[in-house]
């Protein structure tokens, strides 16, 4: 089971990889819950200096863009392996 | 870690490079039919006479709307690209342990290149905090970021020439460098909010270099975004600009809008501010009025104001501004924006 979190005050592209990235779970068919964090003071546990963040299993896999679909399928295999 | 830039590639890199080199010849022709074009269809096609008013305007309209999108096209790519070379991190670090005064100045500069959305401001607020960059300095950041505003730039250029494009830029540098230098005297920290001091990460964000072919790739994708986002503004904008430009008379605006009328400033900063991000469709009316007498100073000052002082971004900035720091900080901004308009009413 992965857990993904999105990072971001709510604004439009956090919701764009919101969508990126749950799209990516459907088409992997993995199990994982994706967790949106608006809360600046969690936010800031992460190291990013720019929104939407993304993480996955508690690593910071990138920060201020939107990935492809695919990139973030190429994050939650690796996340995989490495469970 | 962060891994900045992985992006798989959809396309090899010579499709990419060869894509790109297509579509820049493409831009080149359709730059240069762009006028006898929009000639032919209001004079030849629709047969109005050259000095109706009507195809005057229609001309006005139908030569300016593609030549403002192509511009705008064209220069957020290449904005883009230059963009790629720069991130909030390595301005972070280059901000990192440089005094008030000589950061304030490379804080406003950073502030053209670092990619920045209104919606990361919190994040690199806390950041610039975090690696002890001065509270002034961080303000000069965060006021050029936004204020120089790639595609105010942009619509200056394509309406106006370099000579207001490049007043634009440094008045904006200005702003933000005068600005950030009285908040670091204000002393006002004690007005941060106390989560913000709290922030203490060990962990170093490393980045990955991009690829050419992600770069490229991704300055297409930004000119999607954005041009997406205003073109319907561009067009609105022209088309009232165009309408001002047949119909009003010569001059009309000298009164209310001329060099003489000191108060035009401060009403033209008042009026740009519920005016906000509508950058794009306020500039083309802007064009307009300046060519019926309104000064350059006042219009440059509206123009700061619609851009710099933005009411969600002030909604945003609330999250770790306590009310007395966000107040003061939009007043200074105002009032160096209004000095400025003064300014250049006086110079030019």
């Amino acid at each position: 089971m992965l857990t993904i979190k999105v990072l971001g005050s709510g604004c439009e592209n956090c919701k764009k990889l919101e969508e990126a990235a749950r799209q990516a779970v459907a088409d992997m068919r993995v199990e994982a819950e994706v967790i949106k964090v608006t809360d600046y003071a969690e936010m800031m546990t992460y190291p990013l200096l720019s929104t939407p963040g993304l993480v996955v299993n508690e690593k910071l896999v990138a920060s201020g863009r939107i990935p492809t679909e695919a990139e973030i399928m190429t994050w939650l295999a690796n996340a995989l392996e490495a469970a | 870690m962060t891994t900045l830039s992985t992006n798989p590639q959809s396309h090899s890199t010579k499709q990419t490079m060869l894509i790109a080199t297509s579509l820049a010849a493409a831009w080149i022709a359709a730059y240069n039919l762009i006028q006898p074009l929009a000639n032919w269809i209001a004079y030849t096609a629709l047969g109005l006479s050259q000095d109706s008013r009507f195809g005057e305007s229609l001309a006005f309209f139908l030569y300016d709307v593609p030549k403002i999108l192509l511009l705008l096209s064209g220069m957020i790519f290449i904005i883009s690209i230059v963009r790629s070379f720069f991130s909030a991190e390595r301005t972070r670090s280059l901000l990192g342990g440089k005094r008030e005064g000589v950061g304030n100045i490379l804080a406003a500069m950073l502030g053209i290149v670092t990619p920045f959305c209104s919606c990361s401001a919190v994040p690199l607020f806390i950041g610039f905090v975090e690696a002890g960059i001065p509270l002034g300095v961080t303000f000069s950041f965060l006021i050029a970021a936004p204020t120089i505003n790639e595609v105010a730039i942009v619509m200056l250029l394509g309406m106006f020439g370099w000579r207001v494009a490049g007043l634009y830029i440094l008045s904006g540098l200005s702003i933000a460098i005068i600005a950030g230098l009285i908040m670091g005297r204000l002393k006002m920290e004690k007005y941060v909010a106390d989560f913000v001091w709290k922030v203490h990460r060990t962990v170093n964000v490393t980045e990955e270099k991009p690829t050419w072919n992600a770069r490229i790739t991704q300055a297409g994708i930004s000119v999607k975004e954005i041009v997406g986002k205003v073109w319907l503004y561009v067009v609105i904008g022209i088309a009232i600009g165009a309408g001002i430009h047949g119909y009003m008379p010569e001059a009309a605006l000298v009164q209310i809008m001329g060099r003489q009328a000191w108060w035009s400033v401060p009403a033209a900063v008042l009026l740009g501010i519920p005016l906000y991000s509508n950058a794009a469709g306020m500039i083309p009316i802007v064009s307009a009025l300046l060519e019926k007498g309104a000064s350059l100073g006042t219009a440059l000052a509206f123009m700061m104001s619609v851009i710099g002082l933005s009411l969600p971004e002030a909604v945003i900035l609330r999250r770790v501004l306590k009310m007395p720091l966000l107040v003061t900080f939009f007043s200074v901004i105002a009032i160096a924006i209004m000095l400025t308009g003064f300014l250049f009413n006086w110079i030019l």
